[in-house]
């Protein structure tokens, strides 16, 4: 049966990819099992400075999901390339997908060029939808301009595929992936959590501790199917499709509305052995649905 | 940390709200009283955790306080459910720093974890004071069990109608060789400021995933960032970050 795929030039033994922030940098679900089983995993968004992120709390939990408000907490990527990937290399072989976040567009390249020299990396996801920081993440994802600033600014330091990481919190995300595309991004991702919030009763407080947070979750899977088709119509660029996939057969109906590849992000946090159990999975699921090769189903949803 | 399927066996309230629950199982993976478990409840998205009272090669004790949605769902489960439970989470306490007469102070449901810590303390030969703090006499437990381990035991009450009336640090002795606490934060903060010596502190956080993947539960110590769930939940006294 055919588990592969291709991401932008890259061959993945599978399509199934743990997503950033959900995964730290790989190394500590290594003791779990071998991540060598993946396609490739996203790895904890990283900037140019270390950032402690938000105050806690930074978790709420939800009806079918949760919501977090980490804001981009990481050791900058200075650490990331003299600590954190070599402690990688030891247990995973495949190239990894970088995540990169950014404050400025000149802060997204600087950290896409440092990261473009190492071999380990295999692709550079760039981040414009985080929802929980100021002032930066999420305010480059919501105007098609500065969407394509960043990917041109991201394209012209690296020779490694590109993939722009969209943000749900958006009127029209067509024309953002649309404005990516034409300025060179060599795939898409989507989604990045949805904008949410609870408040405590007790105290009536919001439980986030900066009162808003990512929600995602199983919760989310309609709404980022539902975009990742309306995407898939719109670009001819491979689309990696994430938000509440949970399933061998969720990773199904997400290649079948148009994903390569597809992220898991919240389910990490409850079964940190999710993801390899979907890989494991996935040929008794295409057996059932009569698939032979994963590749020949992107975007075969069929309206009859 | 393993991932294992636990059965209960005892699942009885101490208190009008505090439960505790005993369950067969692995343990293999705990390694130090004051680690934690994580828990799967139907119907529930993120796993609770839930600190470790006490166990042995193949059982497993909580005590927990019904304060939400989970662990109202815990204390509605009955003797031969199933629960799927991570293991072995956490740093917990370094019995070797203890000398040889500790003193062991919590605070409400702070007080479960240091029980397999005064366990273990008692078999090293060492002499134990636990200080066990309530609000109120019906809100006590654990005293005899205590007892039992052969500590020497003092419980305080905020209203005094159980055991010294005050805080667990109004009950603190002259001398001791070292301090172990657990309980809310305020009274960590108390405990902080007026133990004479070194000791360990354990936190608690509202946590995603209970095992250092989401950076949920970070916190800013004098040796850099740390996470309740992994490098925690217990720090060191010269390590936290407080005035």
């Amino acid at each position: 049966m055919g588990l592969t795929v291709n991401l932008c030039g890259i061959e993945l033994s599978n399509p199934v990819i743990p997503a950033s922030g959900t995964f730290g940098y790989g190394y500590e679900f290594a003791e779990l099992y071998d991540i060598n089983e993946l396609g490739t995993f996203s790895f904890k968004g990283t900037t140019k400075e270390p950032r402690f992120g938000n105050p806690t709390p930074r978790i709420a939990e939800c009806p079918g999901g949760m919501i977090n408000a980490v804001g981009l907490q990481n050791p900058g990527v200075d650490k990331v390339i003299a600590e954190e990937l070599p402690k990688l290399k030891a247990c995973f072989y495949k190239p990894v997908m970088a995540n990169v976040s950014g404050f400025s567009v000149d802060g997204y390249a600087y950290t896409c060029e440092k990261l473009d020299k190492e071999p380990q990396v295999g692709w550079l996801e760039v981040n414009i939808s985080c929802p929980n920081v100021h002032g930066g993440g999420m305010s480059f994802g919501t105007q098609p301009e500065a969407a394509a600033a960043v990917t041109k600014a991201v394209k012209a330091v690296t020779t490694k595929p590109v993939i722009i990481k969209l943000s749900p919190n958006v009127t029209n995300i067509v024309a953002i992936a649309k404005a990516c595309e034409d300025a060179g991004a060599d795939g898409i991702s989507l989604i990045n959590t949805m904008l949410g919030m609870r408040i405590n009763l007790h105290n009536r407080k919001p439980v986030i501790a900066n009162t808003m947070g990512g929600y995602s979750g199983p919760g989310i899977f309609p709404v980022a199917l539902r975009m990742v088709y309306q995407v898939a119509q719109a670009v001819s660029v491979p689309i990696i499709g994430m938000g509440g996939v949970s399933s061998a057969e969720d990773v199904i109906e997400m290649m079948l509305a148009g994903a390569t590849a597809v992220e898991v992000g919240a389910a990490n946090l409850v079964n940190p052995y999710i993801c390899r159990d979907i890989i494991r999975d996935l040929p008794r699921v295409m057996e059932k649905y009569k698939i032979n090769n994963l590749q020949e189903i992107i975007g075969g949803v069929n309206h009859g | 940390m393993n991932q294992s399927i636990f059965e209960i066996i005892r699942n009885d309230a101490l208190t009008e709200n505090v439960f505790q629950m005993v369950l067969r199982g692995d343990t293999s993976a705990i390694t130090a009283p004051g680690q934690f478990v994580n828990i799967r409840i139907d119907g529930l998205f993120l796993r609770r955790p839930i600190s470790v009272c006490d166990y042995d090669a193949n059982t497993l004790t909580l005590i927990y306080k019904v304060v939400g949605k989970g662990t109202a769902a815990m204390a509605g489960l009955s003797t031969g459910s199933q629960l799927d439970i991570l293991t072995g989470l956490g740093n917990g306490y370094d019995l070797s720093l203890s000398g040889d007469f500790p003193v062991l102070l919590g605070g409400g449901v702070g007080v479960p974890p240091l029980y397999n810590l005064a366990k273990k303390l008692i078999a090293e030969g060492k002499s134990v004071s636990v200080i066990l703090g309530f609000n109120t006499e019906n809100e006590v437990f654990y005293e005899d069990q205590f007892q039992a381990l052969g500590c020497a035991v003092t419980v305080t009450t905020v209203d005094g109608s159980h055991g010294t009336k005050g805080f667990v640090t109004d009950a603190l002795p002259e001398n001791y060789s070292y301090f172990y606490t657990c309980g809310p934060e305020p009274m960590l903060k108390t405990v902080y400021r007026m133990t004479h010596t070194s000791g360990q502190l354990s936190f608690e956080e509202r946590m995603g995933c209970g095992f250092g993947a989401c950076m949920g539960c970070s916190c800013q110590t004098i040796t850099g960032y740390k996470r309740i769930c992994k490098e925690g939940p217990v720090m060191k006294k010269e390590e936290i970050l407080w005035d």
